[in-house]
C-alpha cells in the first residue's frame, strides 16, 4: 500500500455553505481506507503550475469519502470553486502527519480561527462528548460547521469579531475556564500563539496545525519551511508538508 | 520498442528523463510514487561542504505557468549526503548526479575531492543558484568565474563533470565556452530565471528572500532558445532543462540540441509527470520511425 497517490476522485457533492466557502465530498477509494484527521491533500488546479494543499475535514471509512470545506482566498480557489458534483478532481493524498490522538475518554479542547475550523472536525468527533469546541469567526454568516461538531457529540461555544452570533470578541476568551488534558488548534498565527500561551500556563500538551506555502507537498522541495526546535532547543528548519502540518507547540519557533 | 538510452559523458542513462537538482530531494519522497529507477537519472539537492539551514520561509510564491522559489540551498551537506543518502541511491538502480554548490572556489574543489571516492555518477557543478548571497551565481556569470571553478574541480576529481549555467547573462554560449574549455564533460541549462513577485495588500514580496528564481513552462522557451545556442557552439553533450511539463516539450528541446533532459517543476503539477512524458516519448519514437533518441537531439532544421 503506498503512503500517499495521485487519483482522479469523483466529487459527490458539492455545495456552498456562505458567501466564500465550499464543502465538498469526494469519493476516494484509495485515500479514506489509510487517511487520519489534520491530513491534508495537494489538489490540482486546471491551469495552475502548483496544487493547493487543502485539510481533509472529515473521513467516511465506510463510504470511502474525504470531505474537503475550503474558502474561495485567490484565483486557486476561485477555480476550485467551480467544481461541480459528477466531476472530478485530481488529488495527492493523504499527506502530512495528522493530529496524534489520544484516549477518547480524554478531556479535549478545540480552538479554531475562521478557514483553521474544518481541519478540527475529524479529530474532534474521535472525543465526541469529550470534546470543547471553541471557534471564532468574522461574523454570523462566516459560522460554519456548527451542526457538525454538535452532531459529534462535542460542546461548541462561538465566539464573532462583530458580536452578531454567540460570545462577541475573541476566540480566545472561550477557553479560559477550561481544563482540557489535550489541546488542538488551527487558525491564524496570533490565535495559535494564545493558545500555545495557554498551553504553557497551565502545562497541557497543545498540537497546532500550521500553514506555508507549498510546492511539492511531500517533503523534497523544501519550500515550505517552518523553525523549528529540537530537544536539545536548537533551531533548525523544518517542513510544514512532511514534518507537519500538526506540530506539538513547544516545537515551533515563531 | 523505441531504445530510450542516452550517453552523456560516458554515463549511460536507461532514458533521457533526469529529475532537475531541487525538486526531487533525494529521491525518496518520489519513491512512495513509483521506483525512482523509471528515470534514467537523479540530479540530487544542491548540496555545500556544510549543512545549511536555507532561507526563512516564504520560499515559494506561484506565477503565471510557473512558479519562484527562493529556498537557499538548504542541504544537510556532503558527508551527510554520502553517509545517509547515497546508499540508499545507489541501491535504486538509477544513476546519481550529486549536485554540488560553494560560497568559494576552495568549497567546490574540497567536495569534487572528497566526492570523487564515492560511488556518485557524475557531479553537477552549480555555479548558477541565484538565492544564496554566496552560493555560486557569481561564479556562473563571468567566463573568469566558470574558467577558474571548473579547472579547480577537474583537477580533483575524475568522475564526469557536468557544469549547470545559469540564464541569468548576456550571452550563455560564452560561459559554455568557458566551461567546455576548462574540462567540463557536459553542461546542463538552465537554472532559474531571477524573478519577484510583490503582494499588492502588504507591499512585501512574497518571497523572503525578496527575490527568486523562477521555473516551469513560462521559462521553457527561454531554455529552449538557450539550449540551441549552446548546442551549436560547443562540442559536449548538453542536458536540456527549463519548463518541460509534456513529452511535447521533450521533444522539441532534443530537437533543439539537448542529449538528456531534466525535469522539475512539472513534478509539481503532477508527480508522474516524468513517467508519462517517457511513455509519450517511446510512443512518438514508435509512430515516426526512431530508432534511438539520439536521432532526435538536434534534429532541428532552423530556417
Ligand atoms: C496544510 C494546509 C492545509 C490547508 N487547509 C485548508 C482548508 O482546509 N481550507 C482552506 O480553505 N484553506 C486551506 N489551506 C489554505 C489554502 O491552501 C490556500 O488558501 C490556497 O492555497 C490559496 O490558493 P489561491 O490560489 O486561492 O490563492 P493565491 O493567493 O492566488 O495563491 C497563490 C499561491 O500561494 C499559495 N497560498 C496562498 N495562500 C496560502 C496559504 N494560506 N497557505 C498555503 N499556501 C497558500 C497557493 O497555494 C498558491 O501556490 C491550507 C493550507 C495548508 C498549507
Ligand atoms: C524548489 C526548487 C529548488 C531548486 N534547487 C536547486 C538546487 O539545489 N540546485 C540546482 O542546481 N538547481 C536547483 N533548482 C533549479 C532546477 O534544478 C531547474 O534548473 C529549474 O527549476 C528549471 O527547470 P524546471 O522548469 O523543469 O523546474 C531548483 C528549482 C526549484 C523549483
Ligand atoms: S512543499 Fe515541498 S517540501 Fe513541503
Amino acid at each position: 500500500m503506498k503512503k500517499y497517490d495521485v487519483k482522479n476522485c469523483k466529487i459527490l457533492s458539492a455545495k456552498q455553505i456562505t458567501e466564500d466557502i465550499f464543502d465538498f465530498i469526494v469519493y476516494c477509494p484509495d485515500f479514506a481506507p489509510i487517511a487520519k484527521p489534520g491530513q491534508f491533500a495537494h489538489i490540482y488546479v486546471p491551469g495552475k503550475t502548483l496544487r493547493r494543499p487543502i485539510s481533509i475535514c472529515e473521513i467516511d471509512k465506510e463510504n470511502n469519502t474525504l470531505r474537503f470545506v475550503f474558502q474561495i482566498r485567490g484565483d486557486g480557489t476561485r477555480i476550485l470553486s467551480e467544481f461541480k458534483e459528477g466531476m472530478e478532481l485530481d488529488i495527492l493524498a493523504p499527506l502530512g502527519n495528522g493530529f496524534g490522538l489520544k484516549d477518547k475518554e480524554k478531556k479535549a479542547l478545540f480552538v479554531g480561527g475562521g478557514i483553521g475550523v474544518p481541519p478540527l472536525l475529524g479529530a474532534a468527533k474521535h472525543y465526541g462528548e469529550n470534546a470543547t469546541v471553541c471557534v471564532g469567526f468574522r461574523n454570523k454568516g462566516a459560522v460554519i460547521l456548527e451542526e457538525d461538531f454538535k452532531n459529534a457529540g462535542c460542546s461548541i461555544k462561538i465566539a464573532t469579531d462583530d458580536g452578531s452570533y454567540g460570545y462577541h470578541g475573541l476566540v480566545t476568551k472561550l477557553f479560559e475556564e477550561e481544563k482540557p488534558e489535550i489541546i488542538y488548534a488551527c487558525g491564524p498565527t496570533p490565535m495559535l500563539k494564545a493558545v500555545a500561551a495557554f498551553a504553557e500556563k497551565n502545562g497541557i500538551e497543545c498540537e497546532i496545525s500550521l500553514e506555508e506555502r507549498m510546492a511539492c507537498g511531500i517533503g523534497a522541495c523544501l519550500g515550505c519551511a517552518v523553525k523549528l526546535r529540537n530537544e536539545e532547543n536548537e533551531e533548525y528548519m523544518g517542513h510544514v508538508c512532511k514534518d507537519g502540518p500538526v506540530f506539538d507547540y513547544r516545537k515551533v519557533v515563531y | 520498442m523505441a531504445d530510450l538510452r542516452v550517453n552523456v559523458a560516458g554515463v549511460e542513462f536507461s532514458n533521457p528523463l533526469i529529475a532537475a537538482s531541487g525538486t526531487f530531494g533525494f529521491g525518496r519522497e518520489y519513491n512512495e510514487l513509483y521506483p525512482v529507477s523509471a528515470l534514467g537519472g537523479i540530479s540530487c539537492k544542491g548540496i555545500t561542504l556544510k549543512e545549511r539551514p536555507g532561507n526563512p520561509a516564504p520560499r515559494i510564491a506561484e506565477s503565471p505557468a510557473g512558479m519562484l522559489n527562493a529556498v537557499g540551498l538548504q542541504n544537510p551537506g556532503v558527508e551527510h549526503f554520502i553517509k545517509h543518502d547515497l546508499p540508499w541511491l545507489k541501491e535504486q538502480n538509477t544513476k546519481i548526479i550529486a549536485n554540488i554548490a560553494g560560497s568559494c572556489p576552495e568549497d567546490y574543489f574540497e567536495m569534487a575531492k572528497r566526492l570523487d571516492s564515492t560511488d556518485i555518477d557524475m557531479i553537477e557543478l552549480n555555479i548558477s543558484c541565484p538565492n544564496v548571497k554566496s552560493g555560486g551565481v557569481q561564479f556562473g556569470t563571468t567566463t573568469k568565474g566558470v574558467s577558474e571553478i571548473t579547472s579547480g574541480v577537474r583537477k580533483n576529481t575524475s568522475k564526469p563533470l557536468m557544469v549547470k549555467l545559469s540564464p541569468n547573462v548576456t550571452d550563455i554560449t560564452e560561459m559554455a565556452l568557458a566551461a567546455e574549455a576548462n574540462g567540463a564533460d557536459a553542461v546542463s541549462l538552465i537554472n532559474t530565471l531571477t524573478g519577484m513577485r510583490i503582494d499588492i495588500n502588504t507591499r512585501r514580496p512574497i518571497i523572503h528572500n525578496n527575490t527568486g528564481g523562477v521555473s516551469g513552462p513560462a521559462v521553457f522557451p527561454v531554455a529552449v532558445r538557450m539550449v540551441w545556442q549552446v548546442a551549436n557552439k560547443v562540442k559536449i553533450p548538453v542536458v536540456g532543462l527549463g519548463g518541460i511539463a509534456t513529452w511535447q516539450d521533450a521533444v522539441e528541446m532534443l530537437l533543439a540540441g539537448a542529449t538528456a533532459l531534466q525535469i522539475g517543476t512539472a513534478l509539481f503539477t503532477d508527480p508522474y509527470a516524468p513517467i508519462k512524458i517517457t511513455e509519450g516519448l517511446s510512443n512518438y519514437m514508435d509512430k515516426n520511425g526512431i530508432k534511438s533518441v539520439s536521432e532526435i537531439t538536434g534534429g532541428i532544421k532552423p530556417w
